[in-house]
């Protein structure tokens, strides 16, 4: 609110595209699903832990797929996994987005060639929003995904009729 | 007791089931036959004199020679011995019966055993797969093992 402080002579009014609006509170407040694979997923933790402080985006853990907002596949992805990931985002409520957070999830990582378990790049069961680098990434880097992924939903439009 | 004396007496218990052995290895090992390892190793589990009574690991094998294999690393904690038994059967028709019975632990151990190498385990009260799917294709760490193609219409190679 530091930008708005005191700054306008009369009784604030904002003129504002309903969109942008509604965008801004959703980007503002992107839930995320609790859940972890592998050691990515202490990256994650570390990133919600007080040095990182994921909460200052409005990301808050919920341990149920029907509250969230966005899914972090934090890790090894195997093919036995694959099949729960699925339906986890199934039971997501839209609108829903998807970080691929690390070399696994994205391409199969170090397990590329030989691993007959592991599924390479969960893009290949349910859409991916932000790729997320590394092996595994700094919680800085996820930060920086939660970051483009704001920039994605600011761009949004969600009243505006699809085009034919 | 030493290597050799477990080797002696296990031959004078069992005879032609004790198949091979090599005893100055930095871990000793015997071979038994397939068909009898159920009732040898409850033997070197309940004796006193040996008391073996930890399976510290149970491994499959391919030796890529058309044979799978089975090895059991057995230690006592009373007597403080350690010995390897090994077992090897065809691959075309890998049969070995189950130690789960003497050890428990060797429950586990051998559903991995068949998930990854395809070893039946005759005996087991649950034989099923450990790790991979239930209806996954093959056994992966057979040395000639080809991965599927698709998986629930999921791609695998990559």
């Amino acid at each position: 609110m530091a930008l708005l402080h005191q700054r306008f002579e009369n009784d604030n009014v904002f003129v504002v595209p309903f969109d942008k609006f509604l965008n801004w509170a959703r980007l503002s407040s992107i839930w995320q699903m609790q859940f972890g694979l592998a050691c990515c997923a202490i990256e994650m933790m570390a990133a919600s832990a007080s040095n990182f402080d994921i909460m200052r985006f409005g990301v808050i853990p919920r341990a149920t797929p029907r509250q969230v907002d966005v899914m972090f596949v934090a890790g090894t992805v195997t093919i036995k996994m694959a099949t729960r990931i699925k339906r986890l985002y199934d039971q997501m409520p839209e609108p829903r987005y998807v970080i691929s957070m690390g070399s696994c999830a994205n391409c199969g990582g170090p397990y590329w060639e030989h691993g007959y378990h592991v599924l390479k790049g969960v893009d290949r069961v349910i859409p991916v929003d932000v790729y997320v680098p590394g092996c595994p990434p700094r919680p800085e880097a996820l930060l920086e995904g939660i970051i483009k992924l704001q920039d994605k939903i600011r761009k949004d439009s969600y009243l505006r009729k699809p085009a034919k | 007791m030493t290597a050799q004396d477990i080797h002696d007496k296990l031959k004078a218990a069992f005879g032609d089931a004790v198949q091979e052995a090599k005893l100055d290895a930095m871990q000793p090992w015997i071979r038994i036959a397939p068909n009898r390892t159920a009732e040898v190793c409850a033997w070197l589990h309940d004796q006193p004199e040996m008391k073996l009574d930890y399976l510290m690991c149970l491994s499959g094998m391919d030796y890529n020679n058309g044979k799978l294999g089975v090895v059991y690393h057995l230690s006592s904690i009373e007597h403080k011995h350690k010995i390897v038994l090994k077992t090897e059967c065809p691959k075309d028709d890998p049969h070995v019966l189950t130690v789960s019975g003497v050890w428990g632990t060797a429950n586990w151990h051998e559903r991995e055993a068949y998930d990854m190498y395809g070893i039946i385990f005759d005996g087991h009260p649950d034989l099923r797969r450990l790790l991979m799917p239930d209806d996954w294709d093959g056994h992966p760490l057979r040395k000639d093992y080809k991965v599927q193609e698709f998986y629930h219409g999921m791609k695998v190679p990559y």
